[in-house]
């Protein structure tokens, strides 16, 4: 009706120009609202997980301030020296955990996944069978593979009796399963054209594998083990079962003899009486972590160093 | 006026193929492969899409051994030695006769050690510097990277990767280059060079190509073989067969087959 007035083509025109200026407006408002409750949770979620860790890290470091001193790593545990009571034995002991550890899954880890990704045949059955074992035992909780190992190593087959050695070798076949997944994980990102490109000029598969492959795939086959032996250091539960005894007040010899260990030394500590041992606890837990983020960023730091695209 | 025969000459024989089928598990792939290879010449396998064409190629130095399940029937005759023979070492057999790929895969290493790699593994005599440059110069890569043999190889452009994987497969000196489809990943400029070299290579080489692209055939090659896919009703699946095989000029211009003209003038495929 407005078009046959000359006018209103005019009119019709500006209309039509008033309707694109707003293209680009928002017409959903409804999806606008779920977008800005989704965000508001998810910035929730993240707060609640970040304040736990620091809450513990802040409890711990209020608690725990009073002991922060060379004692605390130097002295061995006391009940007499209460205010000079430390972890010297417990961290040696540890440590020696950590290096029998490190000693079983390299070799294990990297030889399992290797097989595993390469030379496997996936049409086998015994070969799925233990791809699917190794996925579940990863979630089986470390209780158990405690029972495991005071049935094995501490008495049964091995009976090497209650010593550090028993404690590394259930805590390796506890990170083992993270170990080989993690490993054939950076096997598997390698691309294959690079090992048919070394297998074109004549190379047998082991020279591929051995001068390629593990090369390329070291980085991340390597963060995986750091990743596994942090979480090793802080496993308690299968320690006190294979006979981390808490107070010891001598070096461990790694089969000989009993030994202790940072977190269950802790433990020990967390569950006495007087208050000077509560605050040791606190100041053990400090120590713990400030070794765990020490150790997880030299493992990000090594991950993002030789990040590769292919 | 002399015999046609007389003007060209056969070359030697470098690879018969004889009734030559692959299997990837039960199901036939490619059907009685008749093709003869001959030296110094680049033999083009072109074809549409799933016709076989790089099955064959691989074939030919057993790299279809790493596929699981991939089994060949008939002959592949290398200089008259079957290539699947008993006595015959998958390895011995791809240090003579080398591959280069559709996507370039330089190994994750520096240029220098990219070309090491080969001859270090197979245990070659001989100074490595040299070993190195005469391949890069074989590739016409030499004056591209002199100056940085020690850079990583992925710094390098998709076609300075796929030459260094030509300089690598020359480096530990075959016989034979096969090359499946090296130019499909690359821009024309690049296409153009490894064109060139492909020309340079088949003095010293017999090089086979798998190509998707007619004019690149039709360019490069001396001899090309039409493959195509026929369905074969009694298994109900579709299996790569070759059509025919002659003079590139000939298959280009005058080819004996219906379906050898359909493809190579575009109406089909």
């Amino acid at each position: 009706m407005v078009s046959f007035v000359p006018g209103g083509a005019k009119v019709a025109t500006d209309g039509a120009g008033f309707v694109s200026a707003n293209l680009f407006q928002s017409t959903d408002k409804k999806g606008a609202v779920v977008q800005a409750l989704f965000v508001t949770l998810l910035i929730g979620a993240l707060t609640i997980a970040l304040s736990a860790i620091l809450g513990i890290l802040a409890w711990a470091l209020v608690e725990g301030h009073p002991r922060l001193d060379a004692d605390l790593i130097f002295n061995g545990p006391s009940t007499v020296n209460r205010a000079t009571a430390g972890f010297s034995v417990a961290i040696l002991g540890t440590l020696q955990i950590i290096g029998g550890v490190i000693f079983l899954i390299v070799p294990l880890g990297a030889g399992a996944a290797l097989y595993l990704e390469q030379f496997a045949d996936r049409g086998k059955w015994w070969n799925r069978l233990i791809e699917l074992n190794i996925q579940n035992l990863a979630g089986v909780p470390s209780i158990v593979f405690g029972i495991l190992g005071l049935a094995f190593f501490v008495r049964g087959p091995f009976s090497w009796g209650f010593v550090a050695a028993a404690g590394s070798a259930t805590i390796a076949l506890l990170v083992l399963p993270t170990v080989i997944l993690a490993s054939r994980e950076a096997l598997r990102a390698v691309p294959p054209s690079i090992l048919e490109g070394a297998l074109a000029l004549g190379a047998t598969r082991w020279q591929a594998v051995w001068r390629l492959l593990l090369p390329a795939a070291g980085p991340g086959m390597l963060t995986g083990i750091i990743l596994a032996v942090s979480r090793a250091i802080g496993e308690a539960a299968p320690l006190l079962l294979v006979g981390a005894v808490t107070f010891v007040n001598f070096a461990p010899s790694f089969f000989e003899g009993g030994y202790s260990a940072l977190p269950v030394l802790i433990y020990s500590y967390a569950s006495r009486a007087q208050s000077e041992f509560h605050v040791l606890a606190a100041a053990g837990v400090i120590l713990m972590l400030g070794v765990l983020i020490l150790i997880n960023s030299f493992a990000i730091w090594l991950r993002a160093r030789y990040e590769r695209s292919w | 006026m002399n015999s046609p025969i007389e003007e060209q000459p056969i070359p030697d024989e470098v690879f018969t193929l004889k009734d030559v089928s692959v299997y990837y598990g039960s199901s036939l792939a490619v059907q009685k492969v008749n093709l003869p290879v001959y030296k110094n010449e680049i033999t083009a396998l072109i074809g549409p899409s799933g016709c076989g064409k790089s099955t064959i190629l691989r074939s030919l130095n057993r790299m279809n051994d790493l596929i699981p399940g991939a089994r060949v029937e008939g002959e592949v005759l290398y200089h008259g030695q079957d290539v699947y023979g008993p006595q015959v070492d998958p390895v011995e057999v791809r240090k003579i006769i080398g591959m280069v790929f559709q996507k370039p895969n330089p190994f994750p290493k520096s240029i220098y050690d990219n070309i090491a790699f080969g001859p270090k593994t197979i245990g070659m005599e001989g100074d490595m510097g040299d070993i190195v440059e005469n391949a890069l110069r074989g590739a016409a890569l030499w004056d591209e990277v002199k100056d940085r043999l020690k850079d990583n190889a992925y710094g390098l452009s998709g076609g300075q990767q796929q030459r260094l994987c030509i300089a690598r497969t020359i480096a530990v000196q075959p016989d034979v280059i096969l090359m499946d489809e090296p130019c499909s990943a690359l821009d024309p400029v690049s296409t153009f060079k490894i064109e060139d070299l492909m020309n340079e290579l088949k003095k010293d080489y017999t090089i086979v190509i798998v190509t998707h692209n007619m004019q690149q055939a039709a360019r490069v090659a001396d001899r090309t073989a039409f493959f195509t896919v026929v369905s074969d009703d009694e298994a109900g699946s579709r299996v790569g067969t070759l059509v025919e095989h002659d003079v590139t000029d000939k298959i280009f211009s005058n080819p004996r087959d219906q379906k050898t003209l359909d493809y190579v003038t575009g109406r089909f495929g």
